[in-house]
């Protein structure tokens, strides 16, 4: 074995003067671009760029996380909170394959990430080389772009052009693959040239005045508005803008889930969120508006619910950067197609103070209906068992609604979008269009690395736990402070509920018989606790809060529990149900 | 209400493009029913020519959803009365055909067709045309034993007196490549 360990001895000095290679080249590229984490997962087709990773010493983080998938929603919550692109590595084959999950959660979410695949050398390319899966192919449809890179030389343009679609106009994913002897092939003369445009690609639409005016004259002449505030007042870091246009106008301002954090809960103007199983006045109101404002969002099915039956007294103006969107769900009397700051700060030149006093006691009406029927049960339960929504609230309290609150997908995530009172911009992480199970735990991970000096809890049911639950492993490797909230209710709670209301109580597959989350949590060396009692909730999260490392609190919660008000599926948001 | 409409795509010549193209029909469950892919006038543009059978607002968000893909640069949607559009289609048929008795070449002459070329065992005919035009010749050759049928898929042209480099110089003036 002695020559074994002569080797390993020349080889720094050989690679002292080795020239550049392409992998060294995908290294030094992301370092120029600013990056400082990756997550990421190694194997045989990406070798090459970790070695230079490796090389490279300590300028770039590499958080090694123990699922492919795990690396994605990390990403995504790193870039949610911090504005910034995330970045995953993985092999090719199975590696590339298990982000598939994440570029589509990505992808509907709007989420700038940069994927980087390794992939077989290009001469085997299609001859169903060991780990070879044609990714490319596969993430077609769920990514903004792909690039499949087979010569060293284009290594830096490749990634710039990445970075650059990645985070521009509408945010997406993008996926690099690079094949093996690209990562080798040797770079002259290697420059990174940050991307600031690429033809064929149109990200930012110039503003039309003419349609601004439009709208301003509707929203002027408007009697019962109503704003609906979505993701891109977030993105285009809009909160001013529309705080100003509606301390301005006088309008209420209900937002999406993502929209929750556009807008301060805590202002008098805001009236709760909407969609499925958002807040009573919002929805209802939705049907008696005559002017909706729509800025950065999509009218998803979840919050539109029967389109054919939605905002049906109302016209509609509808702001969005991505041209597709305009009358894709609703059709807009008024479309501006725009990136919303740009619009909003036009817009608030030519809109004016109207009284909307009446229209407003109209959903504080509706609000005080909800909180009788449903908020106060919730929050203040007559029944022995601990209700999610209490959990919820009680870490609102003492965070004061200052935390990044992370969630995981079902009750537990709207609980959370319910109940947790953000005042804060880019505080909420959550999978919105694809409701990935599993995505809360990983996605916490990323949020604390992306916002590190904010608490950052995360609330998950004891399904979406087990999904990722390996990535209990990455947050004690690394020490990272995510304080977990393990809402267990030993079911599958939102398909359970739909069972119990649409179903006729058939719980197919929902109920589970779960291990001990304490006994596995200490196991991956996390601090955990239970707690079974009301008694010992509020102490159990203060505790939780001043702990210093990655912490496991699993709160026994009520099983027939369910998320109301609701707006069954195929119903009109007006038919919003307070009680099954 | 469903028609005929016939897509024009202005693209880059980058590998994988046509699939991802494919991919916004395949997701709304949209049959293609011809595609032609083809250089433009100016360098590096492609154009790729595509008919559906849908409805108008099925099309135009399909369109929106093409023209949202990095590598294409503006779409067009047509319907037929605003093209000009032509199919080529080739017909073999056995040199027996001719043996037979029958009159080839005023069939030929009849459907404004054209003998490409004559061999020992075969003869092969060209027409270019609607696809009634090609239709209707498939017909009338049918009786003598068509050994082989091939259509292209529509090649068209809109009427409207507008160069691509206008259109694409609309596109870009309506649009920033940064946000500030």
């Amino acid at each position: 074995m002695a020559t074994t360990t002569q080797t390993t001895k020349e080889k720094p000095a050989q690679q002292k003067n080795k020239i550049m290679n392409g992998a060294d080249s995908v290294i030094q590229s992301l370092i120029t671009e600013g990056v400082e984490t990756v997550f990421g997962y190694p194997g045989g087709a990406i070798m090459p760029i970790y070695d230079s990773l490796y090389q490279s010493g300590s300028k770039l983080r590499h958080i090694l996380t123990r699922h492919e998938q795990g690396a994605t929603h990390s990403a995504q919550g790193f870039a949610k909170v911090s504005g910034k692109p995330g970045v995953v590595f993985a092999t090719s084959g199975p590696g590339a394959t298990n982000l598939v999950t994440g570029l589509s959660n990505a992808m509907i979410d709007s989420t700038p990430m940069v994927c980087i695949t390794g992939q077989v050398a290009s001469h085997l390319l299609g001859f169903d080389a060991f780990q070879e899966t044609d990714i490319v192919g596969i993430s077609m449809p769920v990514t903004k772009w792909n690039y499949q890179v087979t010569k060293a030389e284009e290594i830096p343009e490749a990634i710039a052009k990445a970075f650059y679609i990645a985070t521009s106009g509408r945010p997406g994913p993008v996926l690099i693959d690079i094949t093996k002897d690209a990562q080798l092939g040797a770079v002259e003369n290697y420059e990174y040239k940050k991307a600031t445009k690429v033809p064929s690609y149109f990200p930012y639409p110039k503003l039309d005045m003419e349609k601004l005016r439009e709208a301003a004259n509707l929203i002027n002449n408007a009697k019962k508005p109503l704003v609906l505030a979505g993701q891109g007042i977030t993105i285009s870091g809009a909160e001013e803008e529309l705080k100003t246009f509606a301390n301005r106008t006088g309008i209420p301002v209900a937002a999406t889930l993502f929209g929750l954090t556009a807008f301060p809960s805590r202002h008098p103007l805001s009236v709760g969120m909407l969609g499925m199983h958002g807040n009573y006045a919002p929805n209802i109101k939705t049907n008696e508006a005559d002017l909706i404002i729509a800025i950065g969002m999509r009218f998803d099915d979840r919050v539109t619910g029967d389109t054919s039956r939605y905002a049906i007294n109302a016209k509609v103006i509808h702001i969005d950067i991505d041209a597709s969107e305009i009358d894709k769900n609703i059709k807009a009397d008024v479309a501006v197609i725009s990136d919303a700051k740009k619009a909003l700060i036009k817009l608030n030149e030519l809109v004016q103070k109207n009284n909307f006093e009446e229209w407003l006691a109209e959903f504080r009406k509706l609000e005080d209906i909800e909180t009788k029927a449903v908020i106060d049960l919730d929050i203040h339960p007559k029944g022995n068992e601990i209700k999610m929504a209490e959990v919820v609230h009680e870490v609102s309290e003492q965070t004061n609604g200052e935390a990044i609150a992370v969630s995981d997908v079902g009750q537990n995530q709207m609980m959370t979008a319910r109940y947790y009172k953000f005042v804060n911009p880019k505080s909420i992480v959550t999978s919105g269009g694809l409701g990935t199970m599993g995505f809360g735990l990983p996605a916490a991970i990323g949020a604390k690395l992306g916002s590190p000096d904010r608490q950052v809890v995360v609330f998950i049911g004891d399904g979406g736990f087990q999904m990722t639950i390996q990535e209990l492993a990455t947050a004690w490797h690394y020490k990272i402070p995510v304080k977990i909230v393990l809402l267990n209710n030993s079911c599958l709670g939102m398909v359970r509920q739909w069972q119990q209301l649409f179903f006729d109580e058939r719980y197919a597959c929902t109920i589970m018989t779960n291990p001990d989350f304490i006994k596995i949590s200490e196991g991956f060396g996390l601090e955990a606790i239970k707690v079974t009692e009301r008694k010992d909730l509020k102490k159990a999260i203060s505790k939780m809060l001043d702990s210093e490392g990655p912490y496991l609190l699993e709160v026994s919660v009520e099983k027939i529990d369910n998320v109301f008000p609701m707006v069954p599926s195929g119903a009109s948001v007006s038919e919003m149900m307070l009680k099954a | 209400m469903e028609k005929l409409f016939t897509l024009n795509i202005v693209t880059e010549n980058n590998i994988g493009l046509l699939n991802h193209v494919t991919i916004v029909f395949t997701r709304r469950h949209l049959n293609i029913r011809s595609i032609t892919a083809s250089e433009s006038k100016i360098k590096d543009i492609y154009t790729y020519t595509i008919v559906v059978k849908t409805t108008e607002e099925l099309i135009g968000k399909v369109a929106k959803q093409l023209e949202k893909l990095i590598g294409v640069y503006k779409v067009f949607v047509y319907e037929d009365h605003e093209l000009i559009h032509q199919e080529l289609a080739l017909y073999k048929l056995p040199i027996s055909a001719i043996k037979s008795g029958i009159n080839i070449e005023e069939i030929v002459r009849e459907h404004s067709a054209r003998i490409l070329d004559i061999e020992t065992e075969y003869i092969l005919i060209e027409k270019t045309g609607h696809k009634e035009d090609t239709q209707k010749l498939l017909k009338a050759l049918q009786p003598f034993g068509v050994l082989q049928f091939i259509r292209s898929g529509r090649v068209a042209m809109a009427k409207p007196m507008k160069s691509l480099d206008e259109h694409l110089l609309e596109k870009e003036n309506a649009y920033t490549y940064s946000n500030t």
